[in-house]
Formats: structure tokens, sequence, C-alpha cells
């Protein structure tokens, strides 16, 4: 049976996960530096230990309202092909380990301008995760 | 003994020993009476001589004895110098340093020189050399005791050894793949036991259209000849059978010459250290002032970074101790933070790297060039110990080569054209380096026949590069500047040396990913002046930190004129355009924090700052709130997510530790 290691993180009310091999390090929130004329969801670039990331703000990439950040405010720090960003969650809350064949198709209910960046849902106990397509969330044409 | 500790050492002081030769020979062709010249290029084939052997690089060491033999003979004027004398003098370099760059890439330095070799020693037995191409002796056979001992054991076996010259047709087009034929026909009958030129260089196509086996086989000379004429495109065989006497000769000529040679390098050494001692002394000064050791760029750029690192933590501490005001840690903060400017100025200077060693292959290169083409042609070169960053050295080389190719080419007349109009026959190419600002500029300036506007502008019509009526309005500058365009090229017939197809577009575009740009002037059967304009290096630029609104973004001085500060009410309006008067001109004025959709949070003043920026010709005025000041920053990427951000070149990161974005301003000016 094959595990998948993941991180779980928060956004509004549900749980996301990404899995580890994908996630470089979890940041708290610093100065972002606003790069002007871009999308309205990269909120600009920090400099991480002297290179220079651009930071996604996930909720509005995902749609949701905007969220004054908090203490728990994350960033973290994925890897993609040759592309790393920071993306703002409102928490980083765990990492965990799912068995492949638990991931599920995601549902045809979830709404519409998520759905396309997520690869699967895992249930475990009562906790509900969304696997989350960076691919898509990195390289679909920004709405 | 194991040697291999020596080795970078050796590889390195060859090539030094043969840049001298090289140099040298160049030199010589100049003043072919000057003894001296002889002698200098003798020392260093015999410093290489000693070396190679030492570390056991048998032909390396055999190819310089010969070629020491050589220079012997024109010492002692027994030898006369002419250009073909040269050429096999150069073929025999080439070779030499084909073999060092083959033991510094891990190979065994083992290369086939037997023809040079033997051309050489042509040359020290005092006959002329033909053209080497084209002579037939110089591809005749020689074996080692290896071959010999072969070839003597099939004779007894009742085997004949013939030495077959293959010519092919010259029109032939897949010369590799007759050579494979040949081979194989061959091979059905017989067994090859060599080939001059060798079967890899064969195989790669490197020779004219003639080569030489000598082959083993029980067939008669004429049934060899008519198997192989029956392969296509051959044009001619000679099959000669192998006089198995002659053939040991040179084996046994090598021994006694070595000899003699040595005795006689020993006197001259003595002579010469005499003759030289004040020119040694001042040889082995420059010597010791050379010493370098070897570090990967990596490891530099590593060094780099963290230094940024560390300049971000500076920031810091100088805020801390600024905040805590005790004046024994503001004391060492300073004193850390004088040390860490001299730090980077040292790293800043090592990577940068005289354009000498981008240079120092032109003149070769030239000299080949100007004897394929017909043509006479001095290049002198001024200001080599320009420093530039190494990154940019790395790049700069293949643009140069392409340049100078086409001054050659396409710039400097063939003699007998010099001469009908009145210019000396011998044309100038000039490649100049110098420092100006922030700056290195190249110039490669030539006295030939200039760039016809006519010319240029009827190709590129042709082309569809410009319209006809476009083509009227155009000054003589933008005129040259179509050379530069995608598909075009100039000279009435293709050569070799330029134009084939990869034009000055390559070269434009190379410059401008450096992050310079290249300009044309010339005059019609004056000359041009090539002009490439490069910043100091890549990685570090200077900026002025200019702050909209909150926010902090830094324009590079490079394209700053200046600053100023203008009354709001001085502001003119011009087809809906906010403009200045500035010294006369009219600049339009841009907005960065409109441009930048900077959220504004406080008022505008009375008084707006202004930063004069330039874009060839043009000019703008960029409106900020405040000027922060001038600064070195590092240049960094914004990474592959945010590639194309619209008049961002680029980011740096700031004392604080925060990222500042630094504006392109040949974006913002249209």
């Amino acid at each position: 049976m094959a595990e998948l290691k993941v991180i779980v993180f928060q956004l509004k009310d549900e749980e996301y996960a990404i899995p580890v091999q994908q996630v470089r390090s979890i940041e708290k929130i610093q100065h972002i530096t606003r790069v002007p004329r871009v999308p309205k969801y990269v909120k600009g670039v920090i400099n991480l230990r002297g290179v220079v990331t651009p930071i996604i703000d996930l909720r509005m990439r995902f749609g949701l309202e905007e969220a004054a950040f908090s203490d728990h405010t994350r960033v973290i720090i994925v890897a993609f092909d040759d592309i790393e960003v920071g993306l703002i969650v409102d928490a980083a809350n765990d990492v965990v380990d799912i068995s492949t064949e638990a991931i599920e198709p995601p549902p045809e209910v979830v709404d519409a301008t998520t759905a396309d960046y997520i690869n699967g849902v895992v249930k475990i106990g009562k906790r509900l995760f969304i696997l989350l397509n960076l691919e898509k969330v990195l390289k679909t044409e920004k709405g | 003994m194991d040697m291999s500790q020596y080795l970078e050492v050796f590889i390195d002081e060859s090539k030094e020993h043969l840049q001298t030769i090289n140099e040298q020979l160049l030199e010589l062709e100049k003043n072919p009476d000057d003894v001296s010249i002889v002698n200098e290029i003798f020392r260093s084939a015999h410093t290489l001589k000693g070396m190679s052997a030492t570390m056991g690089f048998e032909d390396l060491a055999n190819l310089t004895h010969q070629l020491e033999n050589v220079l012997d003979g024109i010492r002692n004027g027994k030898i006369a110098v002419t250009p073909e004398l040269l050429d096999v003098i150069f073929r025999a370099v080439d070779d030499l340093e084909a073999m060092v760059v083959s033991i510094a890439e891990g190979g065994d330095g083992k290369r086939d020189v037997t023809e040079v070799v033997a051309q050489l020693k042509q040359i020290e037995k005092g006959e002329v050399v033909v053209t080497p191409q084209k002579s037939h002796s110089t591809y005749e056979q020689t074996y080692d005791e290896f071959e010999y001992t072969i070839l003597k054991q099939s004779a007894e076996q009742g085997f004949h050894s013939y030495e077959v010259t293959i010519k092919l047709r010259s029109d032939c087009l897949l010369k590799a793949a007759r050579v494979f034929m040949i081979f194989e026909v061959i091979e059905q009958i017989g067994e090859v036991i060599k080939s001059v030129p060798t079967v890899e260089m064969l195989e790669s196509e490197q020779f004219d259209d003639q080569f030489v086996v000598t082959v083993v086989t029980k067939v008669s000379q004429d049934e060899l000849q008519k198997r192989i004429m029956k392969v296509s495109e051959v044009e001619e065989v000679r099959v000669q059978s192998v006089d198995l006497h002659r053939s040991n000769l040179p084996v046994e000529q090598k021994e006694e010459p070595k000899e003699e040679q040595k005795e006689e390098t020993k006197t001259v050494e003595q002579t010469v250290e005499k003759k030289q001692e004040a020119q040694e002394e001042k040889q082995t000064g420059k010597q010791v002032s050379n010493k370098t050791i070897r570090v990967n760029i990596e490891r530099l750029d590593v060094l780099m970074n963290l230094f940024e690192e560390l300049v971000i933590d500076r920031g810091r501490l100088e805020q801390i101790s600024r905040e805590l005001n005790n004046p024994e840690l503001h004391e060492t903060v300073e004193r850390m933070s004088r040390i860490s400017g001299d730090l980077q100025n040292i790293i800043l200077n090592m990577r940068m790297v005289p354009v000498e060693t981008v240079f120092n292959r032109f003149p070769r290169m030239v000299r080949q060039l100007a004897r394929d083409l017909g043509k006479k042609i001095n290049l002198e070169i001024i200001g080599a110990e320009t420093e530039l960053d190494r990154t940019v050295i790395d790049e700069i080389g293949d643009p140069l080569v392409h340049l100078l190719r086409n001054a050659i080419d396409h710039g400097i007349e063939t003699p007998d054209v010099r001469r009908a109009k009145g210019k000396p026959e011998e044309g100038t190419v000039k490649l100049k380096a110098y420092h100006s600002g922030n700056h290195v500029f190249i110039e490669i300036e030539d006295d030939g026949a200039g760039i016809s506007r006519e010319k240029v502008l009827k190709k590129a019509i042709s082309k569809g590069i410009v319209s006809e009526q476009n083509a009227a309005n155009l000054t003589d500058k933008q005129v040259y500047e179509l050379i530069f365009a995608s598909g075009f090229s100039t000279a009435d017939k293709v050569s070799d040396i330029s134009g084939r197809g990869v034009g000055l577009d390559v070269v434009k575009s190379t410059i401008e990913s450096l992050g310079g740009s290249v300009s044309i002037d010339s005059e019609e059967g004056v000359g041009s002046v090539f002009s490439i304009q490069l910043p100091l290096t890549l990685s570090i630029i200077s900026v002025m930190l200019v702050e909209i609104q909150k926010e902090k973004y830094a324009i590079p001085l490079s394209s700053i004129i200046e600053t100023a500060i203008v009354k709001k009410e001085d502001i003119l309006h011009a087809h809906n355009q906010k403009v200045i008067d500035f010294r006369g001109k009219v600049v339009p004025l841009l907005f960065l924090k409109d441009i930048f959709e900077v959220p504004v949070i406080k008022e505008e003043d009375d008084f707006l700052s202004v930063v004069i920026v330039r874009k060839g010709e043009k000019m703008a005025g960029l409106v900020v709130d405040s000027f922060i000041g001038q600064q070195e920053v590092v240049l960094k990427s914004l990474g592959n997510y945010l590639t194309s951000v619209f008049a961002i070149s680029g980011a740096t990161i700031l004392g604080d530790g925060q990222v500042a974005l630094i504006i392109d301003c040949n974006a913002l000016i249209k």
C-alpha cells in the first residue's frame, strides 16, 4: 500500500494537502514587496534567504474573500519544475500520512473555481483533505 | 612517480608557452630577420619539450622537438622565414594546442602528428614545402616499429604490402560514407595496417579528398586498384608496393639527430641566456606577479551570495546599534561595516578578468583569415588589460569573432582594390577596449570599404525589412542598424568566412542579453566602427533608490542622465501628455505611481522629484516622491514564475532585508 506524506494547511474552513516532496519550507509572514501589474493574487515578492521569491495569496487564487494576516498565517514555499513560489495560507496544521488508495476523485459539488486545482480528496476519520494540484495552481493562466 | 599533482601546473604553463609561441610567431612574421624573436620562441618550445617529456607526453615532446629543430635552423640562418613555413609551424602549434587541451580534458594527449612532423623534417632538411594540403609527398607513410614488424612478417608469409593513395571526387558529398565503403572493400581482401589521416579523422571527414592506407593483402596490385575503383565517387587510386627498407628509414634516422640536437641545444641555451639576461629577469618578474590559483566561478557565486547575506545582517546590526545607542557597539558595528565594504570590493574584483583572455586568440584568427582571403591585414589591439566580469567575458568571445570576421571579410578590400583607391595595401583593423563610467566599450574599427547606404537599403527593401517609403526617411545610423535585422547579409556572394546565414542579428541579441548594446558608425570608402557597450558586471549594478509613496524602487544609474526637482506649475501639456522643459528639450513625464499602480497614501507636494532617464536618443522624466540615494546592489531575478513583469527588469535585496524592484527604463520609453 503506497503511502503519501502530505503537508496539511487551512484555507477558510477547509483543509488542503500538498505532498511533502513539493514543499521546500514553511515560513512566517514577512515583509512582502508589491510587484506592479501582475495578477491580483500575486502579492509580491519576499527575500527568502537571499532568493527573491514570488508570493501567491491562495485565498485570492481560489476566489475566496481576502483575510487579514494573523499569527497563524503561513507562507508555504513550494517548488514545481523550475518554479519556486510561496503560498499564503491561513495556517499550516499538520503532516499526515495518507494511503494513495484512499484518494477519491473530487466530489462534483465542489464549486467550479476550485475544482480545477484539485487532484482528489482524502477522508481520514472525520477530516477531509483536499489534494492540491500544484501544477494547475502555478501554470494555468490566471483569471 | 606520480605526476598528477603537477598536471595542473603543467597544463597552465604549457598554455602560457603556447601563447607566447603564437604571439612571437606573429611578431616573427612581421620581422623575419629578428633573431631575438626566434630565440624567444625557441626557449618556450624548449621548455615545453622538457616539461612534456618529464610528464610522459611523448607525442607532445616529439613534435616540440621537431619544431625546435626547425627553429634552430631559422636561428642559424639555414632556413628562411616564409609565410609557407610559418603556416606549417602554426599548424604544428595548433596540434600542440590540441594535445594540451586533450590532456587538460583528461585525455592522454596523443595525436597523429606524423604529417606535420614530416613537413617539419622536410623544412629542416632545407626542402621547400609546397602548400601542405596539395602536396602528395606529405602523405608519405612512415611506420613505427610495431607496424614495421607487421609489414615484415606479412611479407614473410607471402602477403603483399601496398600503399594505396585514394582520391575522392572533389564534389563527393558523404566522404565518410565513401571511406567506410572503401575500407570494407579492402577488408574483404586484406587488412588495413595504417591510414593517414587516421581512421577517426577520416570518419569525421577531417581530410581534403585524398588519403593513404597501407594494406596487407594477397591480391595483386591491379586487382586491388580495380576493386577500390568500383566504389563510386572515387576519382583516382594509386597503388604502390611498400618498400620495407625505405619505410624503415625514418625510425632509424630519428635517433641520430636527436643526439646532435641535444648538444646543440645546450650551447644554444647558454648563448641565449647570456644574450638575454636582462630580458629574462624581466620575464621572471612578470611570472611572479602573474601567480594565480584557479577558482571555480560557482564558488565565487556562493561567496557572493553569502556576502550578500552578511550585508543584510550588517544593515540590521546597524539599525539595532542606532536604537541601543551604545558607543562601544556603535564602534564595533562601524568597523565591521568598513571591513565588509572592503571585502565587497575584493569579491567583486575577483570576478574581473582582463579582456586579454578573449583578445589573445584573435591575432592568429585574423592572420589565418587574411591569408585565406588573400588580404593584407594588420590587427591592432588596444586596451587588452581592460577588465570585465567573468560572466561577460565568457559570452563576448563569439560576438567579437563574428564582428572581426565581418570587418575582415566585408570591410577590408583586397590589396588591388585598396591600391586602386589610393589606400595602403595593408588594411588595419583596430580592436579597442576601454572603461568609461560603469561600462566597458569594445570597438572594432576597420579602414575598409565602409557601409553602403544604398546597398543596405536595397537589400533591406528586397527582404521586406523596411518599406520603400520608410527607407527614404531613415538616417544613416538607422540604415546601418538594419544590418542587425534578422535575415540580413550584405555580402554579394556568400563566403565561408561570414554571412553563412547566421547574421549580425545574433551578435546583437547576444550583446543585448548581456545588458549591453551595439552601434555602428561608418563612412563609405573610409571604414566602419562597430562599438559595443557592455556593463562592467552582470551581477552588481549601481542604482539610484527612489521612493514612490511607501514603496522603494531602484533605477539603474546607467540610464539616468540627472535628477531634478520641478515645480508643479512648470509642467506643460502637449497632446494630453505632461511634459517639462529640461535644458531646452521637451521631456515627457511619466508618473511612476500611476504606471506601477502604487497605492496612494499621501498627497502630492508642490514640487516633483524627477529622474531624467534616456534610451538612446530619447529621454523621459520619471516622477517619484523622493530620492533615497545611490547604491550598489546585487541584481536578482524574480524567478521563473514571474517571467515578464512590465518595466521591471529584476529585483535586489536592500540592507534592511527587503526586496526592491529594479525599473527597466527601456520598457518605459517607447
